[in-house]
């Protein structure tokens, strides 16, 4: 709850709106005891006096009534009838909405169809109808309202009530013993709730609207009791003469239903638990650069070679470090594995090189990429366009998540071909087919014209390749391209990469987890952790015989098939999280023979044999393991 | 496609047949005897008895509503007592004003609320952000008819840059000309509040899909920012877009009955609430449901075109 | 009494395209009629791609799901989905999402004392005790029991995951993918876990898992479930050395594997069948080297072959002679 008003306060928006409402509300609830004039008294001589009159600060109106005591008995009025016709939707349409989101099948059907048919009326017309059986008149028009908006709630509370409903939390209460009633009340509503407080604070302002907008007709509160809206309707007839018996209450509804939408937005924000994150934010078309301190040169002549490379995720007033000071190259034709866990910082390298890290939240803060010799960190937009995709390529992970769901695959790949090549649409077509064909996609020509999701997994990372290729580029970066797929899909992908990187001699990023696809695919292989690359070397060498204490314990974590049934070894405790990274080896916590010296400052990144490089000050004794 | 168009007409059939049984249910809570009720003053002995005759009042809810149900269907929606003349040929007569009213406005605030959520989405938190943001916010926390009133003390008689009121002019040409100068304020209030709500969930909807991975891969292949955004982004967030644009048309004519009031303008809103105001019952049943079945066809299209924009939808 | 669990032509069929009333357009089979029994004091995996019906099954076996025919008995008992609160106590089921598992709202302690207090009626101080009881046995500190859930990485969830069916007393365990959604160094520790809880606790597993190593460590018996049906069972020591169904035969040699050169195990370009319109026959045929005439006519049962072996197959692999 603190934590809630705190994020509240926070947005400057949403707290003017509370202390607006808040003395509305104040105001409305003292006016009986206010020496105001009595509202409802005419006094038709004095009508039409204008503002600031003797004795009427906000004049008179047609009767000659005292505008601002009817102002304030109209506020309470109106705020009233908002809250009141709110809380009976709200509390309605919840129930009948978790209802149907919770038992679903026949029941949610019925329930469902009647809700769509209420909803098939323009909301205005429902209301009208009611109105017109039941008579003009407040407590009718407060009914018509409130009848009008239960549909809302429920169709909303019952898209998260489905949602929550098939969550496992739901089975394993179910497993616990819990009754339907039981679980509603005690593991649904508790979840549901939140998102009945924004729906509810995001409507008060609405249906004082309504409310005011069937007074305004002539439909709601009867004179001489008035709201803010039939002291609107009243005047409209005045408008041209005198209007500011018309502006006085119309601007109190402004105000109000201002400070009650800015009060709303605030408590959505801060209810809303992604924007908690800062995870709603548009990244930006590039990585933002925000270099401390010298660009490092290229170590190497290699085609793409990455020095010193820092990348952060600036969430509120935490940082955390993902990338701290890789380096790292890559030769032509070469396949480099990059492998760690998640959050070791491994995709983060990955596409910091083509600025594709979501900014914000995240920020390269140091270190060079150099593309062919020329520095690509930080370079303008238009020369990181023309570099993506046609030089340096990435494959992903999820394949149907990373094809746009509305387009022809075909569509797809011809865009990728045509966003470089000023081909005609025919050739560009032609050369589509082209590449599927290269992926081992059978019958290319019809495939072109499907969509992604009628394709199966390994299909359409088939395509997720396919587009990587499509203008001949030096470099893919593959971030975990596999992970999603089943093993036997997986051994086809794996064929068809290793197949094209042969033909076409391709340099290849592989990121994944699994020591066998390292094992099986790549040249050389880097090992992340916290961050930072704790080994490296070839392939072949860095499995047989690890260096660092991670990746050796990391190799035997993994059971491999054929190893039978046994106790695995683990590695104790968790990675550090990268907001609060120790000064010294980021591994000695999990270590068994960190030393004093570990934990004292930063481990460097030095090289132990040729071409293998390890952050360690106590490397493994150099042993053949038993492979 | 016809084939899905096909089975979304005859899936309207029940919600017709829903909307007329609420419309019938919500008119039998009248209180009292109902041919007294429908024929007001206009209740003598021999009206009561000709109209429970007519309408089957004397009988069950049930066979009352299959009479009722019958006649609609043969084109007698009744007759109106106020104005003695059949209720469907009041209703087309006025139809033809709100529908240009409201269709304007809606085009108006669709056009309008996509491009402020898209540009509000892709300068998130820059200026035009705000500005948008600011102003939206504005827009759906003001009643439509105290902005009417505005807009006619201000560019009405003030500046008197348009006509205060009415469709046509009482003399002079009626050409098109003519009709948009009437036209232009009472369409532009209408939009303002279905604008802010559209260009708020379209912005939210552009956020949502910018932050998708298949943004990433687009940019990954090197598209231009310009067609990420106007194309991948716009065309994936248009699938939560367009129901919204379905629920605003609902709420365009229902605004349209407050702004036919402001500008006098001759719709089909401003006669409801006459025909409630002087409990003309049938006007106001037959008025409902000849409405409400406008806006179920109009949803028709609405899914029909959210159909051509998601391939997933043709099942 | 030796059999844990006893499953008799249990299948599963879910309706396709709904209608309001009426019967649905169309069956799919998510799971085909199939026996199978756990013993007392095993672990039993099941490996099968995504799709083959694994976590349908074990939606069945602990009454989150109706199957459509067949029976399920546990420790003799049928299971009877009228009264969660008695089959609770004897069978369990640990999520694979450890986070979506634990509900946001709800402390770790509010999570633990359900079972507890459902099931087993234990007063504050009696449940007090035991939830410190069992989080002692899973290695948690008892000052996790005041937080959310979202505090906890997922393998610290998982553990909590599987404490809350501890809770519940029940000597029976399915373990859905309990490990998938775990880093490799976070896994083993859960791995280990479970291995020493069921020797503490004398629990019997069901351990469902797509990694065929995963399985092959921590279990007794595997089951190969393809597309809805069993198409191998066998010991975990020499299923995947010495397959006989050409499917199991596929996994094994799909598993990348350090030092084996990348080929492709399937020459055709293929994949799983349209549960919409299954192939006639043995449901492997299209992607089977092996297949005959007759595996496009008829479905193989699944038979034993005599060394506690049982395979769903025409044309078995040969048994390699050092084959126990």
């Amino acid at each position: 709850m603190m934590a809630f008003l705190k994020l509240l306060a926070r947005n400057r928006l949403a707290l003017a709106g509370l202390i607006v409402i808040g003395m509305v509300v104040v105001l409305a609830l003292i006016t009986p005891l206010l020496p105001l004039a009595d509202p409802d008294v005419t006094d038709t001589p004095n009508r039409f006096k204008p503002p600031f009159s003797e004795g009427a600060i906000l004049g008179t109106d047609h009767l000659g009534r005292d505008l601002l005591s009817r102002l304030m008995w109209g506020t309470r009025l109106s705020l009233a009838m908002g809250l009141a016709a709110a809380i009976i939707a709200a509390t309605i349409g919840s129930a009948i909405g978790i209802i149907a989101g919770y038992y679903g099948g026949r029941t949610d059907n019925i329930i469902m169809r009647g809700v769509d048919m209420l909803m098939a009326f323009p909301y205005i017309l429902l209301a009208l109808a009611i109105v017109a059986a039941l008579g003009p008149g407040l407590m009718n028009a407060l009914i018509a309202v409130a009848a009008v908006n239960v549909p809302f709630f429920a169709r909303n509370i019952r898209g998260i009530t489905v949602g929550i409903a098939h969550k496992e939390f739901v089975d394993a209460a179910r497993l616990a013993g819990m009754r339907d009633r039981e679980i509603i009340v005690a593991e649904v509503l508790p979840n549901v709730l939140p998102v009945i407080v924004i729906a509810m604070s995001t409507t008060v302002g609405w249906m004082i609207l309504e409310t005011a907008g069937l007074s305004f007709l002539g439909l709601g509160s009867q004179p001489p009791q008035a709201d803010l809206g039939s002291m609107l309707g009243e005047a409209r007839s005045a408008l041209i003469t005198n209007p500011h018996t018309s502006i006085v209450p119309g601007a109190m509804i402004l105000i109000i239903v201002m400070a009650i939408n800015l009060l709303g937005d605030g408590v959505r924000d801060a209810l809303d638990p992604r924007l908690k994150s800062g995870a709603l934010s548009r990244p930006m078309p590039a990585t933002t650069v925000d270099r401390q301190g010298a660009v490092p040169a290229a170590k190497t002549e290699s085609l793409l070679d990455i020095a010193g490379l820092r990348t952060e995720f600036r969430v509120r007033d935490r940082l955390y470090k993902a990338v701290s000071g890789v380096d790292l190259h890559v030769e032509k034709g070469e396949c480099l594995g990059i492998i760690g866990e998640s959050g070791s910082g491994k995709s983060v390298t990955a596409l910091s090189v083509m600025g594709l890290v979501a900014s914000p939240p995240g920020v390269i803060t140091g270190g060079a990429v150099h593309f062919d010799g020329k520095e690509i960190i930080g370079a303008p937009y238009e020369v990181l366009r023309s570099l993506r995709g046609r030089r340096v390529a990435y494959i992903f992970q999820d394949p149907l998540a990373t094809l746009h769901p509305l387009y022809k695959v075909g569509d797809q790949l011809i865009e990728a071909i045509q966003s470089h090549d000023s081909v005609s649409s025919a050739d560009a077509r032609s050369r589509a087919i082209g590449l599927l064909k290269s992926v081992r996609i059978p019958n290319a020509e019809s495939r072109i014209e499907s969509y992604p999701y009628e394709m199966s997994g390994g299909m359409r990372q088939r395509v997720g390749i396919a587009m990587a290729l499509a203008n001949n580029p030096d470099v893919i970066i593959a971030d975990e391209p596999t992970t999603a797929l089943d093993v036997t899909v997986q051994a086809q992908i794996l064929s068809v990469l290793s197949d094209l990187r042969r033909e076409r001699g391709l340099a290849i990023i592989f990121i994944t987890h699994d020591f066998g696809v390292v094992g099986q695919l790549c040249d050389r292989v880097a090992v992340m952790y916290a961050g930072q690359i704790v080994e490296e070397g070839p392939t072949a060498a860095v499995l047989r015989n690890p260096q660092h204490p991670y990746t050796s314990r990391l190799i035997d974590c993994v059971p491999t098939l054929g190893g039978g049934q046994r106790k695995l070894s683990a590695i104790p405790g968790l990675p550090p999280v990268v907001d609060n990274l120790p000064v010294g080896c980021a591994f000695a916590e999990r270590c068994d023979k960190a030393h004093a010296d570990c934990r004292a400052g930063p481990v460097e990144l030095v090289k132990t044999e040729e071409a293998r490089k390890t952050r360690c000050l106590f490397p493994e004794v150099v042993s053949e393991r038993s492979a | 496609m016809t084939g899905y168009i096909l089975k979304r007409l005859v899936s309207a059939i029940p919600v017709l047949l829903g909307i007329s049984v609420i419309v019938f249910l919500i008119m039998a809570m009248i209180p009292g005897d109902p041919a007294t009720a429908i024929l007001g003053s206009y209740a003598t002995p021999e009206n009561v008895e000709k109209l429970n005759r007519d309408l089957g009042l004397d009988q069950g809810l049930v066979p009352r509503y299959f009479i009722w149900l019958g006649n609609m269907l043969q084109g007698d929606f009744g007759r109106s007592f106020a104005l003695n003349r059949p209720v469907l040929d009041e209703v087309l007569d006025r139809f033809g004003a709100t529908l240009i009213l409201a269709g304007t406005s809606f085009v108006l605030c669709s056009v309008l609320g996509i491009a402020a959520g898209v540009i509000s989405a892709a300068r998130q938190y820059g200026f035009a952000d705000k500005a948008i943001t600011f102003v939206v916010l504005l827009g759906i926390s003001i009643p439509s008819f105290f902005l009417g009133m505005m807009m006619i003390l201000i560019f009405a008689v003030q500046l008197r840059w348009f006509p205060v009121s009415g469709m046509w002019p009482i003399y002079g040409d009626r050409n098109l000309w003519v009709l948009m100068d009437h036209l232009a304020m009472p369409a532009f209030a209408l939009a303002v509040v279905a604008t802010g709500v559209i260009a708020r969930l379209a912005r939210s909807a552009m956020l949502e899909v910018l932050r998708q991975d298949f943004i990433r891969t687009a940019r990954a292949k090197g598209v231009h920012e310009r067609r990420v955004i106007w194309r991948h982004a716009l065309r994936a967030a248009m699938v939560s877009i367009i129901p919204i644009l379905g629920i605003q048309a609902g709420f365009v004519l229902s605004g349209a009955v407050y702004i036919e009031m402001v500008f006098q303008w001759p719709g089909v809103g401003r006669m409801l609430v006459d025909a409630i105001l002087k409990r003309d019952i049938l006007l106001v049943q037959g008025g409902v449901v000849f409405i409400a079945a406008c806006y179920v066809l109009f949803n028709i299209m609405v899914d029909v075109a959210q159909a051509l924009l998601d391939p997933r939808i043709k099942t | 009494m030796t059999e844990a669990i006893k499953l008799t032509g249990l299948s599963k069929s879910f309706p396709v395209g709904k209608r309001l009333f009426g019967p649905p357009k169309a069956m799919v089979h998510a799971v085909e009629p199939l026996d199978l029994t756990v013993k007392i004091g095993e672990t039993l995996g099941i490996v099968g791609e995504s799709g083959c019906g694994k976590s349908t099954l074990a939606k069945m076996l602990v009454g989150l799901l109706p199957p459509t025919t067949g029976q399920i008995e546990i420790e003799g008992a049928v299971l009877d989905n009228a009264d969660p609160a008695i089959f609770g106590k004897r069978i369990q089921y640990v999520f694979q999402d450890p986070i979506s598992s634990l509900n946001p709202r709800k402390t770790i302690r509010q999570i633990m004392e359900v079972p507890l207090r459902r099931l087993h009626n234990l007063d504050k101080t009696a449940r007090a005790a035991r939830i410190r009881e069992i989080f002692a046995a899973v290695n948690l500190r008892e000052e996790f029991l005041d937080r959310y859930p979202h505090e906890f990485s997922g393998g610290q969830a998982q553990r909590i995951g599987i404490a809350r069916a501890l809770a519940a007393e029940a000597r029976i365990l399915i373990l859905d993918e309990p490990v998938s959604a775990l880093d490799v160094s976070v896994q083993a520790q859960v791995l280990n876990l479970l291995a020493d809880l069921k020797k503490e606790f004398g629990l019997t597993y069901l351990f469902i898992s797509h990694d065929l190593a995963v399985v092959e460590a921590v279990s007794d018996r595997v089951a190969v479930l393809y597309f809805g049906a069993i198409v191998e069972v066998g010991a975990a020591r020499d299923i995947f050395a010495n397959p006989r169904h050409p499917y199991t035969a596929l996994l094994a040699q799909s598993a990348p594997e350090v030092g084996r050169p990348i080929a492709a195990p399937e020459t055709a370009e293929t994949e799983l069948p349209d549960p919409m319109s299954p192939p006639l026959g043995c449901a492997f045929n299209e992607r089977c080297a092996f297949a005959s005439d007759r595996c496009r006519r008829e479905k193989p049962a699944l038979a034993a072959d005599g060394s506690g072996r049982d395979f769903a197959c025409f044309n078995p692999l040969a048994a390699s002679q050092e084959d126990g």
